[in-house]
């Protein structure tokens, strides 16, 4: 085993590598450098506990974080999908062609999470059965008019694209090792805070109600009610990094736009407890 | 990866902040160079918001008042927000140059906002992959959303339903991700200062 051969041939593709090892860039030099020279069984044991280091989360960390994820996007997809089908429930063709936009997103996502699961060397997981009533399998459940009654719909939709946007941003951390997937899903997270704030946008005009924002002030629910108030508890921090956002730098920032200038993050317990009801 | 330390504890020192020489104010190196990256498009930004509600076009509708003058304050808040967390590290005040935008029309306005909105979420899509603190990668997701959703209603107020139509999403149903280099030749157009962006990391 050549360490140096091995260290160049990664920094070939990953010039990053050094850093990576460890921050003092010029001891990791040093280190390779009189790497011929150590005692060629200490070496892998070295390496196994320097590449964990430097390529952090494990394979099996991503993989979890994606089936996660492929679970939120698999509840998106049926939700919007037996929307569009029914021929009643959305009153206009603005309302039906941007919940098919949103339908297809959700389905992209799905195949492309799958695809991503597959080539990591994992098998997806299979798609639950859903009640969207929110009763756990009886059909029954508080929401059980969500596909009859559009204010309840455009409100279960809400609050599933808000808990998308925070569950996404409470996992890039896990996901930082690697560039590729962390920027999908980036880039995943985005399109559904768009979607958010176009279903907000929606219900601000369905019901004709200014306090209903595109984005999310304090803790509030925008009127949903106390069955999605765990979506949106945490959000009513107004400090970011221990730094203070109300009137800040000396501006007129009210604690609502402060808590509005910043989406926070869900684990994914808090999530699963969220969605735990729509699925049987 | 460095540690976990609180951010603003850890920001600090980065002495090169000002014009390096080689023409262009140094956003730096590293987390603190894609701070300041950040920090610079906030100040666009803010800057643009204030000058719309200071000089609001005509026929602007009480919604519209009301929710561009929420995104000022989000864009106030972000800018103020980098300002106090970069602290010495912070690059200076931007000189803004908005001759192209007609404030006094609509159609003028909200293109612009719209290119900001989205260009705010690619810059931010693209930065995530070079920060290395996972601190700041938390906070920089907590910015970046907010920008969808201002992206989103703006699109909407152009036309209602292109919220995020082909032109900003492709067929994975993902929005776009864009290097600083690409982000900054953009936001360039509405600068007088000039940014150099040389040291930032690129992977």
């Amino acid at each position: 085993m050549n360490i140096i051969k091995i260290l160049e041939d990664i920094e070939k593709v990953d010039p990053e590598v050094y850093e990576k090892l460890d921050s003092r860039r010029s001891a990791m030099k040093q280190f390779a450098n009189i790497g011929g020279k150590l005692a060629l069984a200490a070496v892998p044991i070295a390496l196994s506990g320097m590449f964990k280091k430097a390529y952090g989360q494990s394979t099996s960390t991503i993989v979890g974080v994606l089936q996660y994820a492929l679970t939120l996007e698999y509840l998106e997809a049926a939700f919007y999908t037996q929307a569009v089908a029914s021929a009643t429930l959305l009153p206009t063709a603005a309302a039906k062609a941007a919940i098919t936009t949103i339908r297809d997103h959700e389905n992209a996502h799905v195949a492309l999470l799958k695809k991503v699961i597959g080539d990591l060397g994992s098998t997806p997981v299979a798609t639950p059965t859903f009640d969207f009533s929110a009763g756990n399998g009886s059909n029954n459940g508080p929401f059980k008019n969500v596909f009859t009654d559009y204010g309840l719909f455009l409100a279960v939709a809400q609050a599933f694209e808000d808990t998308g946007v925070r569950a996404y941003k409470g996992q890039a951390a896990n996901l930082i090792s690697n560039n590729d997937i962390l920027t999908a899903a980036l880039n995943i997270h985005s399109v559904e805070a768009r979607h958010a704030a176009h279903i907000r946008s929606m219900r601000r005009a369905a019901a004709a109600d200014s306090t209903i924002k595109p984005w999310i002030t304090m803790n509030s629910t925008a009127g949903i009610g106390a069955a999605v108030q765990a979506v949106y508890n945490g959000e009513e921090l107004t400090t970011q990094a221990t730094v203070n956002i109300v009137n800040i730098g000396g501006f007129s920032i009210s604690a609502n736009a402060a808590s509005e200038a910043f989406d926070e993050p869900l684990t994914k317990e808090a999530v699963l407890a969220i969605v735990d009801p729509f699925i049987v | 990866m460095a540690g976990t330390a609180a951010v603003v504890g850890v920001i600090s020192g980065c002495s090169d902040k000002d014009d390096n020489g080689g023409g262009g104010i140094n956003l730096g190196t590293g987390d603190i160079g894609i701070l300041n990256y950040a920090y610079a498009l906030e100040q666009l930004e803010a800057a643009f918001y204030k000058q719309v509600t200071d000089t609001p076009y005509a026929g602007i509708t009480a919604d519209e008042t009301q929710l561009l003058a929420d995104i000022r304050d989000h864009e106030i808040a972000h800018r103020e927000f980098f300002k106090a967390a970069l602290k010495t590290s912070a690059i200076v005040a931007l000189e803004v140059n908005f001759s192209k935008i007609d404030f006094s029309k609509r159609e003028s306005v909200l293109a612009t906002a719209k290119a900001f909105e989205d260009l705010g979420v690619q810059a931010y899509n693209g930065a995530g992959k070079l920060i290395t603190d996972p601190n700041y990668l938390a906070l920089a997701g907590k910015i970046v959303s907010v920008e969808a959703r201002h992206a989103a209603y703006i699109r909407d107020l152009i036309s209602n339903g292109s919220f995020a139509d082909s032109s900003v999403i492709d067929a994975n149903g993902l929005d776009k991700a864009l290097t600083p280099k690409q982000v900054l030749s953009i936001a360039s157009g509405f600068l007088k200062s000039k940014l150099n962006a040389n040291n930032l990391p690129t992977s």
